[in-house]
């Protein structure tokens, strides 16, 4: 791996059209500032990670029959489990 | 024009040229996998994602309105246009769930949605930009939640 040390307001190019700046540095949190091409897609890692991650939890959990949704809901208690259904976050 | 394909959850059966999807760049964690097969799953809301490539290989697949109406996949629009989606008409959207041995606990991933032009049968997987979307959203309990709201 390359290791480049770099100073606030410097930067790093990758090929000549992204360019990774250092903006800002507090404790241990970097601020980065991202310039590519919209087709070059950025991601934090983890994000990235996480939908990997879950698709092979889905392929690899794949029934070959699969529930009936109405029939799960009425085995349900109404009232949701007990202590409440926690509260989702709504689009407002 | 129909095509005989191999299914997980159904064995051989015939499916219409329609139902055949490209995925150019595959999805993410399967990105050798590029030709799939949309079915019908037999037990409603459910859709069946078959590879083509790899029989073992299908995820069952939901609307995502279907339990979050509010649901917008807000993509970088840069996505849409990678497969040539211009207007909300082109546009198919699913969320992957994964089931669990204690199917009551399955759960959808908002925030990986897929996408698919009705138009040109090309479709990808792409990452929500809205924090509001996460990887594990729980069906039944978010279904209850809009049910009730409505």
């Amino acid at each position: 791996m390359l290791i480049l040390a770099r100073r606030i307001g410097e930067s790093i190019m990758i090929g000549d059209q992204v360019e990774i700046s250092v903006v800002d540095i507090k404790g241990d949190q970097v601020k980065l500032g991202i310039n590519a091409p919209s087709q070059v897609k950025v991601y934090r890692r983890e994000v990235y990670a996480a939908i990997q991650e879950e698709n092979r939890a889905a392929a690899a959990a794949a029934p070959r029959s699969l529930p009936h949704i109405e029939g799960l809901l009425e085995k349900k208690n109404p009232e949701g489990p007990a202590g409440g259904s926690p509260q989702l976050p709504r689009k407002t | 024009m129909t095509m005989k394909i191999r299914t997980k959850p159904y064995g051989e059966m015939e499916i219409s040229e329609r139902q055949r999807l490209i995925f150019p760049r595959g999805i993410f964690g399967f990105e050798e996998l590029r030709e799939f097969a949309l079915l019908d799953a037999a037990q409603p809301p459910f859709y069946w994602l078959q590879s083509l490539q790899r029989v073992e290989i299908a995820f069952v697949l939901i609307d995502p309105h279907f339990f979050r109406p509010d649901y917008s996949p807000d993509v970088d629009p840069a996505e849409l246009e990678e497969i040539e989606i211009r207007t909300p008409e082109d546009m198919l959207v699913f969320a992957i769930v994964t089931i669990p041995e204690d199917s009551s606990r399955m759960t959808a991933n908002l925030q990986g949605p897929l996408l698919i032009n009705r138009r040109t049968s090309v479709g990808r997987q792409s990452i929500s930009t809205n924090p509001l979307w996460g990887v594990r959203h729980t069906i039944l309990e978010e279904l209850a939640l809009a049910r009730r709201g409505a």
